[in-house]
């Protein structure tokens, strides 16, 4: 952080006024963009939240603040003696999507490791076969796969949602990091090995801090995937196992017809909080591997 | 149990290779009727499923507690599916397809009964498994029949009421087209006419069949064809026509589901709505409501008197795969008796199955819309039963809805719409 | 770009050994064969776990487009399965060929899925190509502006990412929500627009709403791209007298491609198959009925025609793919040029 605020300063000092009016233009400029990214990202988030806030009864208000504000809509998200799950979906799709992101990743890094590095045959054929992945509708495949995890008794179970889901991010994790590893100064992980490193090590110290940004961007892509991911988890799970996108699609008015769209803001609201705090944590690691690059 | 489920990949892998080979999916093959599956279990007693979509009013779990409290060896598991009415379907027949034993009772929406008799996968509730519909509704009843056979049982109903308001229309319109005329109201007033629920999606479907058999037209015929070609099909789809055409039915009615014409409604914005029961409470208690005391209900107008609202509602049915069908038919009786049909009128608003109950003037005084109700549903016109409703209402929402949109002449859509049903039949 | 993908060398199986010399020490031969071993350990997990979930179903639907659905037999009024059909199922739906009475075929009257095929062909490919290049071109200047160093940047970063993280049921029906008639849409711009009640607006509608929900995707996949472009390759241009535009143009472009590519190639995979929105937001009403939405629709109506229609939408998807790795270079496994690569040392 201090760093950002130090380089303007840098550049401010920079003798000419010519230079110094371009720097402050540039960095107008820049602000200016990240106000107007700021709007159009948060400005329906926005109306998310003061209808989150708002009173059943006026759910259709459309005064641009927070209007009859109450907390109830957050309430009956978490009131299980409305048959609502929410809490334990969140902890479910927490769970789910943590341990989708570590194996994705894994599992991954291993695919991509091999395709970016290693000579082997067939290597366009894997790779049109992953892609291939993640071109069948997936709701063709839901009917199948219900089928399957039918008769080996895994509906309702996590590993039901876990596996599809991997499934599900592993084509982007595998794609992302293969082109990000070739772009990797693999000479590095040469002269490490000179140094007496295993390969193992080499490229684990040498080169994963390297990739740290694409790692961990694609960490955050495979987890708000599974994150999102309903179509599986709405047929595969049950009142245990389901996922915050699944509570979500249960929330009932209090009447039939009625659609409790306050209730779904806060819940939608309430979602998004893991998310950012992750990202937040995150992004500090995208910064690091963006410094351990210019150390290099 | 639990332990085997930890056995992942390994059992996944070799199922995999079995599955493949026997390649058992999908299809949606059916049983033989009557036989097979049907044939089992009937005497059975042990605990079972209740599937049915979320319980709005939280009325299901505590009369199921008291099942549950008085048989203790005949426990019911309540599962909830979400409250989309697409998803409960396609969960009811991915779960109906993959034989699943566990959905041992299911709440079965009228239009979809047809569909899954045919399928195989409801019991024919006859013989043994009989029950007395002698004091239902009769449209109810239909709903719940396919084929002369009596396949689940009706639990809840629902029919569409006109609400009007009544500080602008002293006395409400009967027909049609006396309510059209009073449109002038309206305009002096400057605010919209009528509007139903016009969107592309189910609620058109009842929508445009309440305007055709209200003016004496009908969709399918005895013999499950399309029957559009008649003079009174195409009045009963020329009046919304010309209604949206004139602006007496105004133009954002095209983006009307329930919701949206209940708050144009609760707003003052709609002199005259065709809705469900379900708005009667919330437009006398909502915040927001600037109708509380100045709107009435009325039954839908007709051609001459009455009209013939779309029959809404559910139907319970047990499930062929279920292997304890005789606790399963005890607990369908259960939810069906005058007591429970009470409880559920009063704690939940739905519409009871039994006749007597809709005279009842204790219920009456405190749910004030059930005369109104009675006539609704005693007039009511159940949507087509056919086996392809999900084609059959597919052809009707996309024809209807260009008709009204001026895309196509009334009779371009009903000739397009008997066509599409008719290939979806074959 | 188009100049570029044709001087790199697309590598396939066939040409694996032209892309970088072997380390000194080993022979050529063993270390293929170490590296093959390896490469197959490697690779097996992520197979294994496509083959269950993903080759197995569609295999499975696959074999089931050849089937008939199951029909009514009039006899007894029950579904009896359809049997083998060879491809009518394909025909069905490519010809837009239904069924009749008499056994023989006609055009399918407006009302069936049959006759939407090709209306959903179209605005498929339509919302993929709006979506995409807007998503591309509003993405690349969120990363533009990430990547920079200024305070608040961190704060932006995690706003960037807020529409991504709403669940895409949540924000159909949000977006349902806003452009309602009576909704705050309408209010804002003092307008009376029906949003879902016509052709151009209900796709504007879905389109902004796709827009807003995964230009985070794009934005952080490409922001992810910029972060391993180092620094002093731009303090060389700059002291060379290189221009912004040029520095875009001849740097961050060529140096950003290859994670540009994959962003935009796994965008446009997932485009060419929404569902939600046009499902949630306007039911596939005036002219929204993806390919997707027709499945789900038909496969309410009988699961081995859905099946039918899946394949041919894998069979679409499959040629843009093969389009965009062969002829624009989203080839993860193609590196850059050897004279890029001399540029960033």
């Amino acid at each position: 952080m201090s760093s950002a605020t130090m380089k303007p300063a840098v550049l401010t000092t920079a003798p000419k006024t010519a230079a110094r009016n371009r720097a402050r233009w540039a960095s107008s400029r820049t602000y200016i963009s990240a106000v107007l990214i700021f709007i159009w990202c948060l400005l329906p988030f926005y109306w998310m939240v003061v209808t989150a806030f708002r009173d059943v009864g006026y759910t259709f208000d459309t005064t641009p603040w927070i209007t009859h504000f109450t907390w109830d809509n957050f309430v009956t998200a978490f009131s299980t003696s409305l048959g609502n799950h929410f809490g334990q979906a969140l902890l479910n799709s927490l769970f789910i999507g943590l341990v989708v992101t570590v194996i994705g990743l894994l599992f991954g890094v291993f695919a991509a490791y091999a395709l970016a590095r290693l000579n082997f045959r067939f290597k366009f054929l894997v790779l049109g076969f992953i892609l291939g992945a993640s071109m069948f509708p997936g709701v063709a495949i839901v009917t199948p796969l219900f089928q399957l995890f039918t008769n080996i008794g895994w509906i309702g179970s996590y590993q039901a949602l876990i596996i599809p889901n991997i499934s599900f991010v592993l084509p982007l994790t595998v794609y992302t990091l293969t082109s990000f590893f070739r772009e990797m100064p693999w000479e590095l992980e040469e002269s490490a090995r000179i140094d007496g490193c295993t390969q193992g090590q080499a490229f684990r110290k040498v080169i994963m801090p390297l990739a740290a940004p694409a790692v961990f961007t694609t960490a955050i892509l495979a987890f708000i995937s599974s994150w999102n991911e309903f179509l599986i988890a709405s047929q595969m799970s049950n009142d245990q196992t389901q996922t915050v996108t699944v509570a979500i699609a249960s929330f009932a008015g209090s009447q039939p017809h009625q659609e409790p769209y306050t209730a779904i803001m806060a819940a939608g609201t309430i979602v998004v909080i893991p998310l950012v705090i992750m990202v937040l944590i995150f992004q500090r690691k995208i910064v690091a591997g963006l410094t351990a690059g210019a150390v290099k | 149990m639990r332990n085997s489920k930890r056995l992942a990949p390994l059992a996944a892998l070799s199922v995999l290779a079995l599955a493949l080979a026997a390649c058992g999916g999908g299809g949606g093959t059916s049983t033989a009727p009557g036989g097979g599956d049907a044939a089992n279990n009937l005497t059975d007693r042990g605990p079972i499923t209740y599937v049915q979509g979320k319980d709005n009013n939280n009325v299901w779990r505590p009369l199921i507690d008291k099942w549950n409290a008085a048989h203790a060896n005949e426990q019911v598991t309540f599962k909830e599916q979400t409250t989309s009415a697409d998803q409960q379907h396609d969960d009811l027949v991915q779960n109906f397809q993959a034989k699943n034993v566990n959905y041992d009772v299911a709440s079965v929406d009228v239009i979809w009964t047809a569909e899954f008799a045919a399928k195989g996968w409801l019991q024919p509730l006859k013989d043994q498994m009989a029950i007395d519909t002698s004091k239902m509704l009769p449209a109810t009843v239909k709903s719940a029949t396919y084929q002369d056979t009596l396949y689940a049982a009706p639990q809840a109903s629902d029919g569409g009421m006109l609400y009007y308001r009544k500080d602008l229309v002293p006395n409400p319109p009967k027909t049609w087209d006396e309510m059209m005329s009073m449109c002038s109201v309206a305009k002096a007033n400057n605010i919209g006419c009528y509007a139903g629920q016009f969107a592309k999606y189910e609620g058109l479907t009842v929508n445009a069949a309440e305007a055709i058999n209200s003016a004496g037209g009908t969709i399918l015929g005895k013999d499950g064809k399309p029957s559009l070609g008649t003079p009174e099909a195409k009045a009963g789809l020329q009046n919304l026509v010309t209604a949206y055409k004139d602006g007496n039915i105004p133009k954002e009615a095209i983006t009307f589901k329930e919701e949206d014409s209940r708050t144009a409604f609760e707003s003052g914005q709609l002199l005259f709505l065709r809705n469900w029961p379900y708005i009667y409470s919330l437009l006398k208690t909502d915040g927001a409501s600037a109708v509380k005391d100045t709107f009435a209900i009325a039954p839908l107008p007709g051609k001459d008197g009455p009209g013939a609202s779309s029959l809404g509602g559910h139907n319970m049915a047990v499930s062929v795969y279920s292997k304890h069908k005789a606790t399963a038919l005890d607990f369908v009786k259960y939810v069906t008796s005058a007591e429970q049909q009470t409880f559920f009128a009063t704690q939940a608003t739905l519409a009871p199955v039994l006749t007597s109950l809709y005279d009842d003037p204790a219920l009456i005084a405190k749910l004030p819309y059930l005369p109104v109700l009675k006539t609704s549903i005693e007039n009511a016109v159940p949507r087509p039963v056919t086996p392809f409703y999900p084609a059959v209402t597919k052809a009707i929402q996309d024809n209807a809805y260009a008709a009204i949109k001026g895309d196509k002449s009334v009779d371009q859509a009903l000739t397009d719409m008997g066509g599409a049903i008719s290939s979806a039949a074959q | 770009m188009s100049t570029d993908a044709t001087e790199l060398p697309v590598e396939t199986a066939a040409s694996p050994k032209q892309r970088r010399p072997l380390p000194r020490g080993e022979s050529a031969d063993r270390k293929a064969t170490t590296q093959g071993r390896w490469a197959a350990t490697l690779i097996v997990p992520a197979m294994v776990v496509l083959a269950v979930v993903i080759v197995y179903p569609v295999i499975n639907a696959i074999i089931m487009s050849f089937q008939h659905d199951s029909g009514l037999d009039p006899a007894t009024g029950f579904y009896v399965a359809g049997g083998f059909a060879g491809v009518a199922n394909y025909v069905h739906w490519l010809a837009q060929q239904c069924n009749t009475s008499g056994g023989g075929t006609v055009g399918c009257a407006p009302g069936t899925l049959g006759s939407q095929f090709w209306s959903a062909t179209g605005t498929t490919f339509f919302f993929a190509v709006v979506t995409v290049v807007l998503e591309t071109v509003l993405g690349f200047w969120m990363a533009v502006i990430m990547a920079r160093v200024f305070r608040g940047r961190s704060a932006l970063r995690a706003a960037v990412l807020v529409p991504w993280a709403i669940p895409t049921a949540v924000t159909a029906k949000l977006w349902v929500f806003i452009f309602a008639f009576e909704g705050i849409a309408n209010k804002i711009f003092g307008t009376s627009i029906l949003w879902t009640g016509s052709n151009g607006p209900a796709r504007f509608a879905i389109i902004i709403a796709d827009v807003w929900k995964t230009t985070p995707f794009m934005a952080l996949l490409i922001l992810a791209g910029l972060q391993i472009i180092p620094a002093e390759v731009y303090e060389a241009a700059k002291v060379d007298g290189a221009s912004a535009w040029q520095r875009f143009t001849q740097i961050t472009l060529p140096l950003v491609k290859p994670a540009l590519m994959v962003a935009v190639l796994f965008r446009a995979l997932d485009a060419l198959r929404m569902y939600d929105l046009p499902a949630i937001m306007t039911g596939g009403a005036n002219g929204t009925t993806t390919l997707s939405v027709l499945v789900v629709n038909q496969i309410r109506q009988g699961f081995n025609s859905a099946a039918a229609l899946s394949t041919i939408t894998f069979i679409i998807i499959f040629i843009v793919a093969f389009i965009f790795v062969r002829f624009l270079g989203a080839n993860a496994v193609a590196s850059s040029t050897p004279s890029e690569k001399g540029k960033t040392k």
